[in-house]
């Protein structure tokens, strides 16, 4: 079992015949991803790593069938790619881009929600599910199919996360990079709900960081709904206040959104936290029992 | 990216924003010249710079003669300006503030923010204007009245209303709050702002609304459609390592402690800071060398790395996922070679291509301690940094 992501789950690439999608989508293939083909306005009819390229995400779905949609394309054409697959049907869309202006953003999450399309990032890792399936552009050969599900905003500390729960033999049901901009399409909360109903997650990562108050949401979400055992590391606690470390959503501001308040919440609500990002699999052994 | 109270004020009156008559100035005989054509007998002067808390630091001066303009003009220009929020430096005035002095009758709040929890842009305004507002929304939260904008559908004049009956004004200054209100919204929406504020908006003795202070901050991310915003950007006010990392796509941060950084991805280069000091080290700075490093970025990233005097060490934290370690070891060994770094320098690679990196690192003639995970480089960093090997 998985979230969101299987072996059988039709994805297309937009921005494929791209230098960065090129070189993603062969890692994905080789994974065992089911890409049936991509979107590049202007080169339809041609083919690209053996597969049909399209003009419009309307094309690809109609020909092929998919259902995801996996896009590189260029921060300033972010919006319009998401809605556009949106609007075709694609029902799953993954988005790595960095950099989208947030105003963008803010009309591209209510539009997706409006018509119950799952946007995960922008600016994120993507998805993966171990021995199946990739969409995005993690490492795959750090995963192993096991019973860990994880949800992270920040792409390197979710391989860390991965590395260490596969070293200690504990593999991973499903990962979800959410991103780590100020307005992501898919939520800590989201994910947490996947993997509670999910019958294979056996216990939950949750990687933070400072900014916002989405740990803290997640937190209240946790202590009501979810049963599974879940751990969770908040990067940040020696960022300075006001600065933007990095991701544009990681900044305090007016003392919300410290990694301090993210633990106290976290950790009242019941989820056993680590301080360090090295612990994060010793973390998961301790709370199982594995 | 932020601006100028100057700079924000002139795109108030660009959006029929109603603010205090006003002109800057960067010599002191400019400064009489625009004090002079203001045609007043008194003005307040206003230093320039990208930090709040001028007034306490002796940055905002009410004054009644062209002599004290001139003087004013002459203490701050070309000197640093320190307040609260800033370093124990200060920031440079290069530009001064000359107004009309409005006579206050009550002052108000208002400010737009992205709300990340609504997922919306969020007008907040409030009766307790001219204090600091996190603090009046930590303590007394009934204070602060807000609206949600409608992504697709834009403001509307009843939000404007309803918050000019909270703020319990009379008709004529709601119609001017509404005018207020909507070009706030407009120049937020239009010029990819990340946060406006005044604070505070104030009721005139004569009963007018109008916008004593202003702050604005531009989301970075839509600078590629701003052209007009970006040629507002001031580099003087930025860390001079900031800006060069930015120059190169590097995302810096300095920081106070002796142990350099260089990591790839946001959030692992946060957490590198904190187990550094979880392992009793201070980190140097953050630095996100981003997903596409390649030797020439790794090069650069030493150089500001090593620019700081403090660091003792320098730690590099690389996860390949998207990049690959082999390229950043050769960069590594490249780097070192050419600027001759005598700092130790503790190198963990992991993920793309890691044991090809391990290989590059391990065959070069150089002083690099290699670590075989985060927390044993962490560890071997820390003592690196205060002279135990």
């Amino acid at each position: 079992m998985s979230i969101l992501l299987d072996k059988n789950t039709k994805v297309i690439c937009q921005g494929f015949t791209g230098g960065q999608a090129t070189q993603h989508c062969i890692q994905c293939i080789d994974y065992g991803t089911q890409l049936v083909g991509g979107v590049t306005p202007g080169k339809g009819g041609q083919e690209h790593l053996d597969l049909p390229v399209f003009n419009t995400v309307k094309e690809a779905v109609d020909a092929t069938g998919a259902t995801a949609s996996l896009i590189f394309v260029p921060a300033k054409f972010c919006k319009s790619s998401i809605l556009e697959a949106a609007e075709s049907g694609i029902s799953l869309i993954v988005c790595i881009t960095e950099g989208i202006p947030t105003i963008d953003m803010l009309e591209v999450k209510l539009r997706c929600d409006q018509m119950g399309v799952r946007l995960i990032g922008p600016n994120c890792p993507g998805i993966i599910t171990p021995g199946e399936s990739k969409m995005g552009i993690m490492p795959g050969d750090i995963h192993l199919p096991g019973k860990v599900g994880i949800i992270s905003r920040s792409g390197t500390l979710t391989y860390e996360a991965v590395k260490q729960t596969s070293d200690l033999g504990f593999g991973q049901t499903s990962c979800v990079g959410i991103g780590g901009d100020p307005i992501p399409g898919t939520s800590f909360i989201d994910v947490l709900e996947l993997f509670q109903d999910d019958q294979s997650t056996e216990a939950i990562v949750m990687v933070g960081e400072i900014g916002g108050t989405a740990e803290e949401s997640a937190a209240e979400f946790i202590q009501s709904n979810v049963t599974k055992p879940v751990v969770s590391y908040i990067a940040g606690v020696t960022a300075p206040p006001g600065k933007r470390m990095g991701h544009a959503g990681a900044i305090i501001a007016g003392g919300k959104g410290t990694a301090e308040d993210k633990y106290k919440a976290l950790e009242s609500a019941g989820v056993y936290t680590v301080k360090s990002p090295a612990d994060i699999g010793k973390g998961i052994a301790e709370v199982t029992g594995w | 990216m932020n601006l100028h109270e100057y700079q924000a004020k002139q795109l108030f009156r660009e959006y029929g924003i109603a603010v205090s008559e006003g002109l800057s100035a960067s010599s002191s005989n400019e400064a009489e010249e625009m004090a002079l054509s203001l045609n007043v007998d008194k003005w307040v002067v206003k230093a320039q710079v990208h930090a709040g808390g001028r007034g306490k630091a002796g940055g905002v001066e009410v004054v009644s003669t062209i002599e004290e303009v001139k003087e004013f003009a002459e203490k701050w220009l070309g000197n640093n300006l320190v307040t609260f929020q800033t370093d124990e430096k200060g920031q440079p005035v290069n530009e001064i503030l000359i107004e009309t002095c409005t006579n206050i009758d009550q002052e108000l709040y208002l400010g737009a923010v992205i709300d990340r929890a609504s997922q919306r842009l969020v007008v907040m305004a409030s009766t307790e204007g001219g204090v600091n507002i996190e603090e009046v929304a930590e303590k007394t939260p009934e204070k602060i009245f807000k609206q949600e904008i409608d992504p697709i559908n834009g403001p509307d004049d009843s939000q404007a209303r309803s918050l000019s009956e909270e703020l319990g004004l009379n008709a004529l200054q709601a119609d001017q709050f509404l005018n207020i209100f909507n070009g706030l919204v407009n120049l937020f929406l239009e010029k990819d702002l990340s946060l406006v504020e005044v604070n505070p908006l104030v009721i005139t003795d004569q009963g007018d609304l109008i916008c004593l202070d202003a702050k604005i901050n531009v989301d970075s991310n839509a600078l590629y459609r701003q052209e007009d915003v970006e040629t507002l950007r001031d580099p003087s006010q930025e860390d001079p390592r900031e800006a060069r990392a930015a120059e190169w796509d590097l995302s810096y941060v300095a920081l106070d402690g002796n142990i350099g950084c260089m990591v790839n991805g946001a959030g692992l280069a946060m957490g590198t800071m904190d187990i550094i000091k979880l392992h009793g080290g201070e980190p140097a700075n953050f630095l996100d060398v981003g997903g596409t490093a390649d030797s020439k970025r790794v090069a650069e990233a030493f150089k500001i790395i090593l620019s700081d005097e403090n660091v003792k060490t320098v730690l590099i934290n690389i996860f390949g996922g998207i990049v690959r370690c082999d390229v950043i070891a050769d960069g590594i060994v490249e780097a070192l070679t050419v600027m001759g770094v005598e700092v130790p320098v503790v190198v963990r690679l992991e993920g793309n291509s890691a044991d090809k990196g391990i290989k590059i690192l391990d065959e070069c003639a150089l002083n690099i301690i290699p670590a075989a995970n985060l927390e044993e480089a962490a560890s071997l960093a820390v003592k690196a940094s205060k002279g135990v090997s």
